[in-house]
């Protein structure tokens, strides 16, 4: 009799803790699972549990948001997602209308505001890193200023260029010299602060290596130190152009947004991009203009995503271990 | 034949003196140990040799340093011109993210040297670094996936590459297994029949297994300020150094009763 109660007693105790083994299993497996490689084994208290649902959901959130936002623009604008919109010039009849001029446009835009900001930038973030000297005054003033340009508003690039080029006497200023002055300024501070991260992720001794071979300042530049660094600056700078890629309001303040029905041909043409022409179609009282600026979105979204990937691949590719 | 001369040298770093009064003969063909606890100013020494020190900033040297007779911080003397002299090997491997060829090749190319046959230069640099035999068949692989010994004989091939006179060389086998350690300090003996050598170590042992001299410092408090500054204590054959030396600071040291 009492050795039953015994094994009854010893049975519900395997069940809770059997019961408990699962919990534990459950709550190992999430914490290993979801930091593996990291803290294997660690922490697996209720808190640490907590935190990381909260991290999954901010992930979560940020996903659904993107996924929403492409899925939605497909589905608004696949049905004109074909080659009129590429071959086409816009036209009153939105079914004959298409982006040529703005995809054009759009990557001779970026094409000049590569050409101005990358030799400038990158000129600027090597002097700054590599051979200014950090004691002095004015030097400090200079980086502090090119952080705060990093995080100033994209219209007020606008507003600057507008006044420039009224000062220099250019009447017409919807050209593509000027939408690509004004989107260089715009990413210039940011070009020149990944320019200046990525001298500084090479380590010293490469430069001191290099010195003591009887290299010169310049040719421990040239040779060592930049090379270690191109990786990182191309990343930085494919990204702040696929920003630039982006843009609207600066051009916008430019006066774009005109109806433009030829190809843009050089730096004083005339000229509109993705953006603005997404901008105005969206305007349009009419459905079809929507399913139009649809399907340019997903244009402009693809031409995004691929510069990224383009960053994305050189990163792997030249990622260097120290 | 002394190849570098200092004469009562001070290094500072700012208005922090590091170390002071040096005055010390480095001999041709031979290694020369400099060693003592940290923070003695070895390392500080050493890279005011070859001028490594004008790369941190406010460090200036007072006194007189002279390679073959000529004052390395004359005014009209190129602080680049005294570096491909006098060569430098890190305490930490640091090989360029090249190939192992490039990274042999790069000095000579960077100082416009127009060797005849690049790869040959480059053979006999690593034939010299007893590295040649591990590397031959893999010269245009990445020097990062050589092991941290092979990469401290690579960044020694590198400096031998541009034909220094002098080789100074920076705790090289710190960062170092004992087998990897040893097959260094097999290199050093070898290499000293053409160049002259300054090693800095901490490691004691290593002072009396390779030099031919060895300098011992130590650091003395400043009574009014209570920085410590470097000083030579006692520089002799390293027979003499672990055997005899002629200071009680110096057999202390050795003995292993501080430091």
């Amino acid at each position: 009799m009492a050795g039953d109660k015994k094994n009854k007693k010893d049975k519900k105790d395997n069940k809770s803790k059997k019961k408990k083994n699962k919990q534990k299993k459950i709550r190992t497996l999430i914490v290993t699972k979801s930091v593996r490689g990291r803290a294997q084994g660690g922490d697996n208290s209720a808190k640490s549990i907590v935190f990381l649902g909260v991290l999954w959901l901010s992930l979560f959130l940020a996903f659904a948001f993107l996924v929403t936002l492409i899925v939605t623009t497909l589905l608004d604008g696949w049905t004109r997602l074909d080659g009129t919109l590429i071959t086409e010039f816009p036209a009153s009849r939105p079914e004959r209308a298409g982006a040529r001029p703005a995809i054009l446009g759009s990557m001779m835009v970026i094409g000049f505001t590569a050409l101005f900001t990358l030799p400038l930038g990158i000129a600027a973030g090597v002097h700054l890193e590599e051979f200014s000297d950090r004691n002095k005054w004015y030097n400090r003033i200079v980086e502090l200023n090119v952080q705060n340009l990093a995080a100033v508003p994209s219209i007020v690039y606008g507003l600057l260029t507008l006044g420039a080029l009224t000062a220099m006497g250019v009447d017409n200023k919807n050209i593509v010299a000027g939408g690509a002055m004004a989107l260089s300024l715009l990413i210039l501070p940011v070009v020149i602060i990944v320019t200046r991260e990525a001298l500084r992720s090479v380590p010293e001794e490469i430069r001191h290596g290099s010195l003591a071979l009887g290299a010169t300042p310049l040719q421990t530049l040239f040779r060592s130190t930049l090379p270690s660094a191109v990786p990182g600056i191309a990343t930085g700078s494919i990204l702040a152009l696929s920003r630039a890629l982006g843009e609207a309001a600066p051009l916008l303040i430019l006066g774009g947004l005109v109806f433009v029905s030829f190809d843009p041909n050089g730096l004083l043409s005339g000229y509109t991009t993705l953006p603005i022409q997404i901008f105005n179609w969206t305007g349009r009282p009419q459905e079809e203009f929507h399913t139009l600026a649809a399907a340019a979105s997903i244009l402009l979204l693809g031409l995004l995503l691929a510069m990224n990937a383009v960053a994305i691949v050189i990163r792997n590719r030249y990622q260097k271990r120290w | 034949m002394s190849v570098i001369t200092t004469t009562n040298v001070d290094v500072y770093y700012g208005k922090f003196r590091a170390v002071t009064g040096v005055t010390l003969d480095i001999n041709e063909n031979e290694i020369t140990a400099l060693i003592g606890p940290s923070g003695c100013g070895k390392s500080t020494l050493l890279r005011s040799l070859n001028r490594m020190n004008d790369l941190v900033d406010g460090a200036y040297v007072t006194g007189s340093i002279t390679f073959n007779g000529e004052d390395i911080y004359g005014p009209d003397v190129d602080a680049i011109e005294v570096r491909r002299r006098i060569g430098m090997v890190f305490q930490k491997p640091n090989p360029f993210p090249k190939s192992i060829y490039d990274n042999i090749a790069y000095g000579p190319r960077v100082i416009g040297m127009k060797p005849s046959n690049m790869d040959d230069l480059v053979e006999e640099a690593l034939t010299r670094a007893a590295l040649w035999d591990e590397v031959k068949d893999k010269l245009k692989q990445s020097a990062f996936g050589l092991s941290g010994g092979q990469q401290q004989r690579l960044c020694i091939a590198r400096t031998i590459s541009v034909k220094p006179d002098v080789i100074l060389m920076d705790e090289p086998c710190s960062a170092l297994d004992p087998i990897a350690t040893m097959r260094i300090e097999d290199l050093m003996g070898e290499l000293k029949k053409d160049y002259t050598i300054v090693i800095v170590t901490h490691n004691m042992q290593q002072a009396a297994r390779v030099a031919d001299r060895t300098a011992f410092f130590t650091a003395l408090p400043d009574e009014t300020t209570g920085n410590r500054t470097g000083v030579l204590v006692e520089y002799d054959t390293t027979a003499k150094i672990f055997e005899d030396p002629s200071d009680q600071r110096t057999e202390d040291y050795i003995s292993g009763r501080f430091g």
